[in-house]
């Protein structure tokens, strides 16, 4: 008997529930890294306290208490009727975006400060300078060490299988615990899912990257 | 070269006219500034009227770009008032940046936007901060461009371009928001000799055209033919202002004696 096409709906369940807590959760870092990153960088006193506390708060909590905060904190507190899907998509996105606004910010330091005087004195505002300006210069420092922040936000997933998802770190417990297969060959085939996973993520950014070069 | 450079639509201050109006567009009154414990610029007093060509000349580390860009304020000051057009600098925020809008600043190091071309470089001003159409942004470019000479280079990438022709690119990109001053700090001092002349050229055009302008530089030549007035700074200080001929062919103090001596020695 052969574990794969024995249980080839529950690999697929798994696959594709991996896959879309890493897109989700992928964009919501971004989104929320971008923006915490120009907090950092903004002229406004305040915005710079909440983006520099944002990052030690969450990149110092290891992410399974993340998760138990998350998972348990938030519906005490009173937030109800969210699957435990989207509280983990909650969890890996906010853990991620502090690592992601990091790396956004050296890409921002790595710009000539020149570039930003300049946008500034033909009366750009602070945010068409960042956005306009010096963003898009930032994003061929920032996007390698993002690629690989994602890649680890994919493997981070697996953590989401002790709070009832179904991905692949659920389908593998499942199966182990399922008498009579090779524990070894089940591991094989889910490594074999994730190599799949992040080898596209590396994919897709090794093609960005090279966009952005012949870019200028 | 013989058209003027003021872009479509705004006239100029004084047509072909080299003197200055009397009416003050630039008023600073006793600005300070320290950096930590250097006391940078001390005490400047320094009117600038509308129509007026003014040439900053000092040793180096006097404080001459650092006066220069407390005009736009991209350096803060620490106390006195700076007026433009009759109206405070004001702190950060929006009103700053429509402040900014009407002060070209063009810079030693050119800082184009790297990853603009040429032409996006000159429209981009014109449409996110004047709200321009993009066809009239371009047209108005296109026009900049072909008037400091490098209208051909449009669609390339500063990178691509001579340090002279990405200077010339700059000050079009300055001229494309219809400014009332330009601000000019040591514009010519990053470039290859051959190339100083094409962007003075430009300068001088602009100075006809009568363009109010505050232009740090050590190119004699073009203060003695483009400027109503030198300002002689040293130590934080503006040590001496006279007219171009008299402050180089018989400086007051000594201060001035001594660094013209360095300079025409060279
Ligand atoms: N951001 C800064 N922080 C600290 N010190 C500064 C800063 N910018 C300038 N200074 C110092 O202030 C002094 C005046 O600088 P400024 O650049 O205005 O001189 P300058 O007259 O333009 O000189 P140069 O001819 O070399 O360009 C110098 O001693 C310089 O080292
Ligand atoms: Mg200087």
């Amino acid at each position: 008997m052969n574990v794969l096409s024995d249980n080839f709906a529950m690999f697929r369940e798994g696959f594709i529930g991996t896959v879309e807590l890493t897109a989700l959760s992928a964009l919501l870092a971004l989104v929320l890294g971008t923006l915490v990153a120009g907090f950092r960088v903004s002229p406004v006193p305040a915005l710079r306290v909440f983006g520099t506390a944002w990052v030690t708060l969450l990149r110092n909590t290891p992410l399974v208490l993340l998760f138990l905060a998350v998972t348990l904190g938030l519906p005490a507190l009173g937030l109800k009727g969210w699957d435990s899907f989207w509280l983990a998509v909650l969890a890996l996105g906010c853990y991620t975006s502090a690592f992601i606004c990091e790396a956004v910010r050296s890409g921002i330091n790595a710009v000539p400060v020149g570039q930003a005087e300049a946008a500034r004195s033909i009366g750009m505002t602070f945010r068409q300078t960042l956005t306009q300006i010096v963003l898009p210069q930032a994003s061929r420092t920032a996007i390698p060490p993002v690629g690989s922040l994602l890649i680890a936000l994919a493997k981070n997933t697996a953590i989401a299988s002790g709070f009832n998802v179904v991905e692949l770190g659920s389908v593998q417990k499942t199966l182990n615990a399922a008498a009579g297969y090779d524990i070894y060959v089940i591991f094989l085939w889910i490594a074999l899912c994730y190599i799949i996973i992040t080898f596209t993520i590396s994919g897709l950014f090794r093609l960005l990257e090279n966009r952005l070069a012949v870019a200028r | 070269m013989s058209d003027h450079l003021q872009p479509p639509g705004i006239p100029p201050h004084q047509a072909g006219g080299s003197r200055p109006g009397t009416d003050a567009l630039v008023v600073l009154d006793k600005v300070n500034k320290h950096f930590g414990a250097l006391h940078v610029l001390q005490d400047i007093d320094l009117t600038i009227a509308r129509g007026e060509v003014v040439v900053v000349i000092g040793p180096s580390g006097s404080g001459k770009s650092t006066l220069c860009r407390t005009i736009n304020r991209l350096e803060t000051t620490d106390s006195g008032s700076i007026t433009i057009d009759g109206r405070p600098l004001p702190q950060e925020g929006k009103e700053l940046a429509r402040l900014r809008a009407d002060v070209g600043m063009v810079f030693q190091s050119f800082n184009l936007f790297a990853h603009k071309t040429v032409l996006e470089n000159v429209t981009l001003g014109q449409v996110k901060v004047r709200k321009k159409g993009r066809e009239e942004a371009e047209s108005t470019a296109r026009t900049l461009l072909d008037r400091v000479g490098v209208g051909a280079q449009a669609d390339k990438y500063p990178a691509q371009l001579s340090g002279g022709q990405q200077q010339r690119v700059a000050i079009a990109r300055a001229l494309a928001m219809e400014p009332k001053l330009m601000l000019f700090d040591e514009p010519t001092s990053a470039l290859d000799p051959e190339m100083i002349n094409e962007v003075l050229e430009v300068m001088q055009q602009l100075a006809r055209d009568g363009m109010t302008m505050v232009v740090v530089t050590h190119e004699m030549g073009f203060a003695r033919s483009a400027a109503n007035r030198v300002v002689f700074m040293a130590d934080g200080r503006i040590v001496e202002e006279a007219q171009p001929e008299q402050f180089f062919s018989d400086p007051r103090s000594d201060r001035a004696k001594d660094f013209l001596s360095k300079i025409l020695h060279h």
